[in-house]
């Protein structure tokens, strides 16, 4: 299910020069940001929830989502490279999978981590609110990646819907529309989160089962259909 | 040894028929696929290839499936026509990582870029490759497991004389082998020097089949049609229907020229500058209005 060689092709690829950069500047906001807070506010638990729900886990978990996942595969499949990895004899499915694997732990690295960075200079981990999103941040991840990564199979404009998807579905009509917040991966993390941090700071509209079979269904199917449509993938010749 | 049965093949995109009809089998040594840019003769590579769904027909490799089977490219080596290849490897890199997705190993890998002798340039990161370059790298990743079917797609667009010879002596190797080697082009010159077999597609048909000699004859023996200018049209266009290797001529006033078409090629070429001198009459303009690619296949289509 998982080829080291596809793997190392796609890490290579996702930390080039350029998508490395993009990669880490939302990191670093969200620890300067922290720091600028601390210094300013001190230690509050109220605001650490606010900047790690309101920016790390809303806004920066899916956009490195988005990178990671779409960066996968998408730009393979749009220059046409993609054809070295399916002329070989390795399941469709495996080359899925294995692009999955890479797109999570990238996103992770690239957003887990530097949630409880943030997490732990904003309150030292106070109520739980550090590790509770990062978990959160962990969690999404993996949904993200799936998500984003079929979003790159499937289209030419992976980058751009995936985005509107973060940005506009989750920040925008998740404030907005009640019943969008349901089906928002950002809440269903918000939910695992919920259940580790203390007292009531961390709020999420679903329940932690609704939204742990949620993740599970998106993850899977997601990963199911991409393996699908990569089986029957059309390269575009030049004519 | 392989052959490569295409049976009854369709591909149509929305409205547009890219290929119709189209039956061939490509059996060991070196095919080369004709037609004009646009001809469909990268749809029908994509699907011999196993990367687009014939929307009608089959395509089987000794009678297996090419769509849909994973398991086919154990035999199948492609050289797409495209550039993209992961250019921040270097070519070993490269060529490495396409033996190990073979299961393959560096050894493998080594004896591919020996046989396109790329081993001067092989740690040298792909996107600093020529064009000739990255030809050859994609040659050696396709070859790595030592296919017995081998796919190009124009592969020798943009290379130049000396690379291209090279490519051609590779590919003639290949074909002495018992491989089956099929490449496309649009240049007839190329697939004739190399080709011992060719198919010739035109818009999305399958025009000719066969050794280059008849198809060769097909075209030399088709009515070319010339522009000629002189000194006194009128007397050289009577001087010229006499012989029965012209078959018309107009006397086109708007141009100040005369149209002619010839059936016996050979033996009209000699025959115009002898009358003309003959008569006294000089000759300023003589140019093949006809000679372009196209109007040969669109001839082809027709016989």
């Amino acid at each position: 299910m998982y080829d080291p060689t596809v793997a190392r092709l796609t890490y290579r690829a996702l930390l080039g020069r350029r998508r490395a950069l993009i990669l880490g500047a939302l990191p670093l906001l969200l620890i300067v940001i922290s720091v600028a807070v601390r210094a300013l506010t001190g230690a509050d638990d109220q605001t650490a929830s606010d900047v790690l729900g309101g920016f790390a886990l809303a806004t920066m978990v899916p956009i490195i989502g988005v990178i990671a996942g779409t960066g996968a595969i998408g730009p393979e499949i749009d220059d046409g490279s993609v054809v070295y990895l399916l002329s070989k004899p390795i399941k469709r499915p495996t080359i899925i999978f294995t692009k999955l694997i890479v797109a999570i732990a990238v996103t992770m690295v690239f957003s887990a981590v530097p949630t409880l960075v943030a997490g732990l200079i904003l309150n030292g981990n106070g109520q739980q609110i550090a590790v509770a999103y990062t978990v959160a941040a962990l969690v999404s991840s993996i949904a993200y990646s799936a998500l984003f990564l079929l979003l790159g199979t499937v289209s030419r404009h992976a980058v751009v819907f995936g985005l509107v998807y973060a940005l506009v579905w989750e920040a925008l009509f998740g404030s907005l529309v009640p019943g969008a917040r349901t089906l928002s991966v950002q809440q269903w993390s918000l939910a695992v989160a919920h259940k580790l941090a203390g007292g009531d700071l961390v709020t999420s509209d679903v329940g932690l089962p609704t939204a742990t079979v949620l993740l599970v269904a998106v993850t899977v199917l997601a990963t199911w259909y991409a393996g699908q449509k990569l089986r029957s993938l059309t390269l575009a010749g030049e004519e | 040894m392989s052959t490569l049965v295409i049976d009854h093949v369709s591909r149509w995109f929305g409205n547009v028929v890219a290929v119709n009809d189209i039956t061939m089998t490509i059996g060991p040594g070196v095919t080369g696929l004709l037609g004009p840019n646009g001809a469909g003769k990268s749809t029908l590579i994509n699907m011999m290839g196993g990367f687009l769904a014939p929307s009608t027909g089959t395509v089987t490799l000794d009678g297996q499936q090419v769509w849909r089977n994973e398991a086919i490219y154990r035999h199948i080596g492609i050289v797409p026509e495209r550039e993209a290849m992961y250019d921040f490897l270097t070519g070993r890199e490269f060529v490495v990582a396409n033996a190990e997705l073979h299961g393959l190993g560096e050894k493998a890998a080594q004896r591919a870029l020996a046989t396109v002798e790329m081993e001067y340039a092989q740690d040298r990161r792909i996107a600093t490759y020529s064009k000739g370059m990255r030809q050859r790298v994609k040659m050696a990743s396709a070859l790595v497991h030592d296919p017995s079917l081998l796919l190009l797609d124009e592969p020798f667009n943009g290379m130049d004389p000396r690379q291209r010879m090279q490519l051609m002596d590779l590919l003639r190797r290949m074909g002495d082998e018992g491989r089956t080697v099929l490449f496309s082009s649009h240049i007839l010159e190329e697939v004739e020097q190399l080709a011992w077999h060719i198919e010739v597609v035109v818009a999305g048909r399958h025009a000719a089949s066969g050794d280059f000699r008849r198809i060769r004859r097909l075209m030399t023996d088709r009515p070319h049609r010339y522009l000629v200018r002189s000194s006194d049209d009128r007397a050289l266009a009577a001087a010229l229907i006499a012989d029965p290797s012209t078959a018309g001529i107009e006397v086109d006033l708007a141009e100040g020229a005369l149209r002619i078409q010839a059936v016996d090629f050979g033996r009209f070429t000699a025959l115009l500058p002898k009358v003309a001198r003959d008569h006294g009459i000089r000759l300023l303009t003589v140019s093949p209005s006809d000679e372009s690619l196209e109007s040969v296949f669109s001839y082809l289509v027709a016989a």
